[in-house]
């Protein structure tokens, strides 16, 4: 199949940026969109002129470097999908896709495609952890977690970490991935001691990123599933901390 | 050990002078090396306590003097600077991701093991050990697996304390599963996202200390080079990827924990930007390379199915728990899988295995499979790939339980493929993987120039010649966790009172100069090529060469190849763009250039090993049965290459003696 890819391109943090059209032949149905990439940038190389610069790693929908913005939508048009997992078979044959990086205000573009999503790990950073030392830990057995509860931890824990909510979001908030890590950490036993403190620290660090307006387009995108219930979690968490004043 | 020359009774037909003359202008024989000599009277079990009693210490006033290198932050990585940050050293931390948790550790499906032997099906710490010993094909480290498997108890309860919520049965206690080449279950889950559950879990107890001001992580930073002065290893030369800024670090000690060198094959499971550059680089400085053709080929990976396919991407070796593999007894039946009636299919691995039957160890499953696709009798549009057949499953415990248990990894199948794996068998084919080879490094974790530590895939020891399932995550968590934070303080205690090597020493002038000559060489060639045809070729002429099956005659032409790559690399290696800010290429341009040299020394190390043992099967050297044929007179050691100044190598190598599990031939029949 043929598509035209319409693809922004920066070559630094702090210059203008602009889209140019590229016409990209001999691709099929099972190219992942990022395969679509490489596949223009041995061309362009070939050619003499630079590389898309992207970000992208496993490839297999689990680490998070992946993302960008297709026709309008953070990843792509396949809902629930990183960018890597998306392919070619979206796209009607001679269609004009246009490629962006994540758009937000929270994230610099770095060059072309790429963005810098720090803002995610100063979150994490602000208490998205349990204090534990290695080697003090209890015997797991010890404490019995019923298996719904840790099938719930897993559904919470399941943020790769791509920030696609933050992109699709038209505030720009990260309460979703926010929320996960709260309701993730309150649900795990060990980590109940410090449940309050974490969930006002990391309330608060999110505060660096937009409100929330509930508007759920973070969901639609969300490539690990993480349910809206998340949003409520995150003022849940928040609520319960501040009502009880005390660190768990 | 006495060295021995290469053998030359092999099996007729092969070009024996031809190989052994190359050989011996490619490489010199040097000394054993003192890694861990266990006498036959020691008890294995008691050294790892032993060898902690020993250990001098550092007061936790002193600590604090210390400054310590990690490079990586997957599961060894940023388990390590967590931990030595925890204790009170100040650790610098290296990535180069934009954030800790994307390490590829992430990856990572099944589970991972440990010897808690809580179940009543005969588990127990020995029999993890013997497992893994005899999994390895004995060319691993015993002692290791000992360490190993003790401290595998504490990994579980530290992860889950710290966020990793394992699977649960529903009367509360942990669930475990089996893997492959073991018949008891000892392998903790979560679903399908063990290691990413890990992963995150590890990252944010590093971001814990980066909170506290213990570690100071930089990200999108790459190590180029290490600093080795006054014969140990005191920094490392980075280059910012935002910048392009060169830049040295330096330490009272480095820790390179930077995964494996199966990239190198281009199509693997790995991330796209897993490579084998911090290492080898290492290996330049002096840094001996160990056992670098012991490289595991997945046996579920998904097939190759376009040319412009980037990697083949892994499946969870945990399905081979319900899913049946096998093939039409006919070679190419056109017929779809479903059509195919059960006496027509031929269950090889059963069949061939029945004891194991499709849990036999990853080595002897992909060798069985690509048994199946050379007769012709592989399935798919490319006729690569064997069937993993879950109709049995599904028809015996029920579609919901089998969602609940590789629920996500038949998502991930059916989003690659654009099949439905509950209607239709999946397909499967050997994928290269996980890296058993590393730098060489003795019990301590120490390589041989001192001060430099390694951890996790990027070393040896506990795997040998093919690593058992869940054990990677394990042997990660405890290096990182629990086996780095007790070593590395017992070097750090004899450097009291020294100050970290000043910026402006020749030593690290000197690393920098040389860094930044390495970059304008590359950006000077100004050919027409970029690094990527350069890899991909590259991977190719490696799966035919040095793959699932190796032959002398082929190696032998195998490295002649990658001379040619490598030459024309040199001389038409095109890089785009800037220098002086964030350029892809000039990254892949390096690793490419690592590559090459590594792939030499695989080709060089697979010539060299005239047996086969686990994942590495000359065809030279096999059974009646069609097994793997190891020569413990020849070659019970572990091969360490030391890189000497014209290119040329000089293999020492480190004797094997196995005191609690006794060599014998690995039979899963």
């Amino acid at each position: 199949m043929k598509l035209t890819l319409k693809i922004w391109r920066q070559d630094a943090t702090d210059s203008a940026g602009g889209f140019v059209e590229y016409p990209l032949e001999e691709v099929g149905p099972e190219f992942s969109l990022l395969e679509a990439l490489d596949k223009l940038n041995d061309e362009l190389v070939a050619d003499g002129r630079e590389p898309v610069a992207f970000d992208s790693d496993c490839r297999e929908g689990v680490c998070g470097s992946c993302g960008i913005t297709v026709d309008g939508r953070p990843h792509g048009p396949v809902a629930n999908t990183p960018s890597c997992r998306q392919h070619l078979r979206s796209f009607d044959d001679g269609a004009t896709v246009r490629l962006e990086p994540f758009r937000s205000a929270h994230y610099p573009v770095v060059k072309d495609l790429v963005v810098d999503r720090d803002g995610l790990d100063r979150i994490i950073g602000a208490g998205g952890y349990v204090s534990v030392d290695a080697g003090t830990a209890p015997d797991a057995d010890s404490h019995p977690v019923t298996h719904e509860q840790a099938e719930y931890a897993l559904d919470m824990a399941a943020c790769i970490g791509c920030g696609a909510c933050v992109a699709a979001c038209p505030n720009g908030s990260a309460n979703l991935f926010t929320g996960a890590k709260l309701l993730h950490l309150s649900t795990t036993s060990q980590a109940r001691t410090e449940r309050g403190t974490r969930a006002r620290e990391m309330a608060a660090a999110s505060e660096e990123f937009g409100p929330c307006s509930l508007y759920g387009e973070c969901v639609e995108v969300c490539p690990a599933g993480i349910p809206l219930s998340a949003i409520a979690g995150l003022n849940r968490e928040r609520l319960r901390e501040v009502f009880r004043r005390r660190a768990n | 050990m006495t060295p021995v020359p290469h053998a030359t009774s092999t099996a007729p037909g092969t070009a024996i002078a031809d190989t052994a003359a190359l050989l011996d202008d490619l490489r010199a024989i040097g000394e054993d090396l003192p890694g861990f000599d266990l006498p036959a009277d020691r008890d294995p079990a008691k050294v790892w306590s032993e060898r902690k009693l020993d250990y001098r210490l550092v007061s936790p006033l002193n600590r604090r003097k210390f400054t310590v290198i990690v490079v990586g932050t997957g599961l060894a990585g940023a388990g390590c600077a967590a931990a030595l940050g925890e204790l009170g050293y100040r650790v610098e931390a290296f990535t180069f991701h934009d954030a800790p948790r994307r390490a590829h550790s992430v990856a990572a499906q099944g589970g991972i093991n440990a010897a808690r032997a809580r179940k009543v099906d005969n588990d127990s710490l020995a029999r993890f050990v013997k497992d893994t010993v005899k999994g390895g094909d004995f060319r691993g480290r015993e002692a290791d697996a000992w360490r190993l498997g003790e401290e595998s108890i504490r990994v579980i309860d530290h992860m889950e304390a710290i966020g990793a919520p394992f699977a649960r049965e529903y009367g509360g206690q942990l669930a475990t599963r089996s893997f492959g080449g073991v018949q008891v279950s000892r392998t903790y889950y979560t679903r399908g996202q063990t290691g990413q559950q890990l992963q995150v879990a590890a990252s944010q107890a590093l971001l814990r200390q980066v909170a506290a001001g213990t570690v100071t992580l930089h990200t999108r930073s790459e190590m180029l080079d290490l600093i080795v002065s006054d014969g140990r290893a005191q920094g490392i030369v980075v280059r910012d990827l935002l910048t392009g800024r060169i830049r040295p670090v330096t330490a009272h000690a480095v820790v390179l924990a930077t995964g494996g060198y199966g990239n190198v094959y281009f199509k693997s499971t790995l991330a796209k930007n897993s490579n084998v550059t911090a290492a080898f680089r290492a290996h330049r400085r002096g840094a001996h390379f160990a056992n670098p053709c012991l490289i595991q080929f997945h046996p579920t990976a998904l097939p190759v199915s376009s040319p412009w396919q980037s990697k083949t991407i892994l499946m969870s070796e945990s399905l081979r728990n319900d899913g049946r593999i096998w093939v039409p007894v006919e070679p190419g039946d056109p017929r779809p899988a479903n059509d195919i009636p059960e006496a027509e299919r031929d269950y090889y691995l059963e069949r061939r295995y029945p004891a194991f039957g499709n849990l036999t160890p990853r080595d002897v499953a992909s060798r069985a499979a690509r048994d199946e696709i050379v007769a012709g009798r592989g399935v798919g549009p490319l006729k690569n790939s064997v069937y993993l057949d879950f109709a049995d499953a599904i028809a015996r415990v029920g579609k919901k339980v089998i969602t609940e248990r590789y629920g996500n990894l038949f998502e991930m199948y059916t989003d690659a493929t654009g099949e439905d794996p509950y209607t239709e068998p999946m397909r499967i084919a050997p994928g290269a993987h996980f890296a058993m080879g590393g730098l060489w490094s003795d019990y301590d974790l120490m390589t041989s120039i001192p001060g430099l530590f390694v951890g996790g895939e990027a070393g040896w020891g506990y795997h040998g010649a093919n690593r058992l399932g869940a054990n990677s995550l394990l042997s990660a968590c405890v290096d990182g966790w629990f086996t780095l934070p007790f070593s590395v303080p017992n070097h750090l205690a004899t450097l009291l009172g020294s100050d970290r090597l000043a910026l402006d020493d020749p030593a690290v002038t000197e690393a920098v100069r040389r860094t930044e000559d390495g970059v304008r060489a590359l950006l000077e060639i100004g050919g027409s090529q970029g690094p990527d045809r350069f890899h991909r070729r590259l991977g190719e002429l490696l799966y035919d060469k040095c793959g699932v099956s190796r032959s002398g005659p082929e190696l032998a032409a195998g490295i002649e190849q990658v001379r040619a790559i490598r030459e024309e690399f040199w001389s038409d290696l095109r890089v785009e763009g800037r220098p002086d800010g964030f350029n892809q290429e000039i990254e892949r341009a390096g690793r490419v250039a690592d590559y090459l040299d590594m792939a030499e020394l695989m080709c060089l190390d697979a010539l060299d090993r005239d047996e086969s043992c686990g994942a590495h099967f000359r065809t030279e050297h096999q059974t009646p049965q069609g097994e793997a044929q190891r020569d413990d007179v020849h070659w019970r050691f572990a091969s360490a290459w030391e890189r000497m100044a014209d290119g040329r190598y000089r293999r020492h190598q480190e004797p094997l003696n196995f005191v609690s599990v006794p060599l014998q031939t690995r039979d899963y029949r």
